[in-house]
């Protein structure tokens, strides 16, 4: 029973959800498509926790640290995003090649000011502090967030703020078997996708990636080795502020607001991914996003947007209770 | 910046050189000095306001040093306790149950308000009742993260923190306590509140915050004395000795589940006394007080002057709390005017707040006034602090 609970507890739990408004859909209406609706909207939008997720889970991951600020890079990546095809002049009627390269180089802009900025931030609070007692990091990272917000909140103000609707969001793509599929669904997995699949790559098949699993592996050891330890925790940053950046554009595309305060909000819940998917691995991050997406249409869809991040949250304390590893953590070297 | 952390400590050396009697007859002097310091001010003075809320929060820094100082424990969700505490007294100190007892009312020792409806308790029995109630929601809290570590407890209690939250901003739709009570009023907020009433004086007045200040002085003096006959005690060695090795700790027969769960539920009785004598101060109890943030305002005060360290925390919270109230918004304000430029501080204020800490921390990580045990361990270099918070699952 032990081992049952603590190898299908989590999903389980996770499954209660759907299936309960599964069969509470086709008593109702007959067919699945309100829940395949909240689906599809919590992938696409779980398709943007992924890859905020993936910046917790590289950087927790090699210097275990809950990177606090991350969300905030996060916001700044879409801040960035708006400003800068704003100044390209794209506007509601531009169109085709355009705008599709418009957009393109907005993504490379946005990627490489989170990348820097994620890296910077490191370079000024974190490294210093290496040897610092772990609380110390965490601080100066909560520190960052509050730095980065206010950055936000002098830029655009303190109110959402509405963003040309530039790829008509709402629009219908396709159909598949009654579910509507949007613009916004189609950009937000036609970015991530191949964007997850290269940083799979990276980390896997190159020689940097080999370095980075090295040194969250053990950093000293990585070091005698022939590992530059500290060129190789930046490069984690630069690699989860990438991540960060792409998702603030789509983001800005799919919600059409832009907030300074997004970032908050966001990175909790991408952090919760995280840790859902087993903190430290990626394919859990983008997995758990994806869930965590999920949960998060069904409860705004069905029980008020207001209690969802109590949802979530009661989700996050679940998992700990139930499978502190993740659901694809394997039982870390510290385990005990 | 070092220059006068370098100071700090040998002023602080040369202090505990003196002898005992000199230091307890300067002890006497300051706390004499602090009594009679409202009289130096007007009753209604924005520097006396500032002062209340300074030792309200030296209370919570006070309650949430016994978690992360004493056992090592890094709570994220400290805000849930304080408002715990706060609809405690929002519950049972006001007329939010308006047609209790045919709308006359239940009233407990409550002299001043004994013509109202709504349930009126004598606010040292509110104290009482703050401090239970939030005990047990920190025992509960603490349940889930027994078989966690590190940075999962962090998550978990942020978890815990924002959930209390989410429950205050919509409990309006709700009602536990039959049809015609929601849990809370959300961001329209409980108001007014009870003023503190003792027995045999006159309550509390608005007007005139010195009683308020010696009340809040008294609630410090208290805290300040339990806390140090804690870690001197039983208890408060075997917190210490579970923050230092978990394994060696429960391996030389301390209790893990019980030691852990008593450092929660201290911690969080103290929240709880501070957030009741919050909301009455402030005569209100709004959801809109419970953010994220405030959770780590209290953890920077622990951290700024030194994780364990009783008197740094107590530095730690004074002057964060009178950064936040004073500084910026008063201090600063007119810097980027007589500089030419023109821009309102106050808009930054988190800005400069988030600043200071990134500063702080790198300079002197180890806190204003650092605890002994933990100054060793950073001149000598003792890795102590490494498996102190090392993450497991």
């Amino acid at each position: 029973m032990r081992t049952f609970l603590s190898r299908y507890g989590l999903i389980l739990v996770l499954l209660i959800l759907p299936v309960a408004y599964g069969i509470h859909d086709l008593q109702v209406d007959g067919n699945l498509t309100r829940l395949g609706e909240n689906l599809k909207d919590g992938i696409s939008n779980g398709a943007i926790w992924a890859l905020v997720a993936i910046g917790y889970t590289l950087v927790y991951g090699i210097i275990e640290l809950i990177n606090f600020a991350h969300g905030d890079v996060f916001m700044i990546g879409s801040f960035v995003s708006f400003s800068f095809w704003s100044t390209l002049g794209l506007t509601l009627t531009s169109k085709g090649f355009g705008l599709f390269f418009g957009l393109l180089i907005t993504l490379v802009i946005a990627m490489l000011a989170c990348g820097t900025l994620n890296v910077l931030i490191e370079r000024v609070a974190y490294r210093p502090l290496r040897n610092a007692p772990k609380l110390a990091p965490l601080i100066t990272a909560v520190g960052f967030s509050f730095i980065l917000q206010n950055v936000g909140l002098e830029w655009f103000g303190g109110s959402q703020r509405g963003v040309d609707d530039l790829i008509n969001a709402q629009k219908t793509f396709t159909t598949i078997g009654g579910v509507t599929i949007t613009h916004a669904d189609v950009l937000a997995v036609a970015v991530t996708a191949p964007l997850v699949a290269l940083l799979a790559w990276f980390v896997t098949s190159t020689r940097l990636g080999k370095a980075m699993r090295a040194t969250a592996q053990e950093p000293e050891a990585a070091r005698l080795m022939g590992v530059n330890v500290d060129t190789t925790i930046s490069l984690t940053f630069l690699l989860g502020g990438i991540m960060a950046g792409a998702a603030g554009l789509i983001y800005a595309l799919y919600q059409t607001t832009i907030w300074f305060f997004q970032g908050f909000q966001a990175g909790l819940i991408a952090f919760t991914a995280a840790v859902m998917g087993g903190i430290g691995n990626i394919q859990g991050a983008v997995l758990g996003g994806l869930i965590i997406g999920c949960i998060q249409q069904i409860s705004d869809n069905r029980i008020g947007g207001e209690w969802t991040p109590a949802i979530v949250f009661a989700y996050l304390v679940l998992i700990m209770v139930f499978r502190p590893q993740g659901l694809l953590g394997e039982e870390t070297r510290e385990a005990g | 910046m070092s220059a006068i952390a370098a100071g700090l400590r040998d002023s602080r050396e040369r202090f505990n050189q003196l002898p005992r009697r000199t230091i307890w007859a300067i002890g006497a002097v300051v706390l004499v000095l602090l009594i009679l310091l409202p009289f130096a001010y007007q009753p209604a003075s924005g520097f006396i306001d500032d002062c209340v809320t300074a030792l309200a929060y030296v209370v919570m820094a006070l309650g949430l040093n016994i978690v992360v100082g004493f056992a090592g424990l890094l709570d994220l969700g400290y805000v849930a306790f304080y408002a715990i505490g706060a609809y405690v007294i929002g519950w049972y100190g006001s007329g939010f149950f308006a047609s209790i007892n045919g709308s006359k009312g239940f009233h407990f020792v409550a002299e001043s308000a004994s013509h109202l409806p709504g349930i009126h308790i004598n606010f040292l029995f509110i104290l009482v009742i703050a401090a239970l109630f939030a005990a047990l929601a920190g025992t509960v809290i603490g349940l889930p993260t027994l078989r966690l570590r590190g940075d999962y407890i962090a998550i978990v209690t942020l978890a815990f923190g924002e959930i209390t939250r989410v429950f205050a901003v919509n409990g309006t739709d709700i009602h536990p306590f039959g049809k015609n009570y929601p849990l809370t009023l959300g961001r329209q907020g409980i108001t007014p509140i009870d003023p503190i009433d003792l027995p045999g004086l006159k309550a509390f007045d608005p007007l005139n915050l010195r009683p308020w200040y010696w009340f809040g002085l008294a609630l410090v003096l208290l805290v300040l004395f339990v806390n140090f006959r804690l870690r001197d005690s039983r208890l408060g060695r075997a917190w210490i000795a579970l923050r230092e090795d978990e394994v060696a700790a429960a391996s030389m027969g301390v209790p893990l589940v019980k030691t852990k769960l008593m450092a929660y539920a201290t911690g969080a009785a103290f929240g709880g006394m501070a957030g009741a004598f919050l909301a009455s101060y402030q005569n209100t109890v709004n959801a809109d007080q419970f953010e994220f943030s405030f959770s780590i305002f209290v953890l920077a005060m622990v951290i700024l002057g030194g994780l364990g360290s009783i008197w740094g925390v107590v530095l730690g919270a004074v002057a964060l709390s009178f950064i936040n109230s004073r500084l910026i918004p008063d201090v600063l304000n007119g810097v980027p005017h007589k500089i030419g430029l023109n821009f309102d501080l106050t808009e930054l204020s988190f800005g400069i707040f988030g600043f200071l800490l990134v500063i702080m921390m790198v300079l002197k990580p180890e806190g204003l006034l650092p605890e002994r045990r933990r100054q060793i361990e950073f001149e000598e270099g003792v890795g102590a602090d490494e498996a102190l918070y090392e993450a497991r699952a």
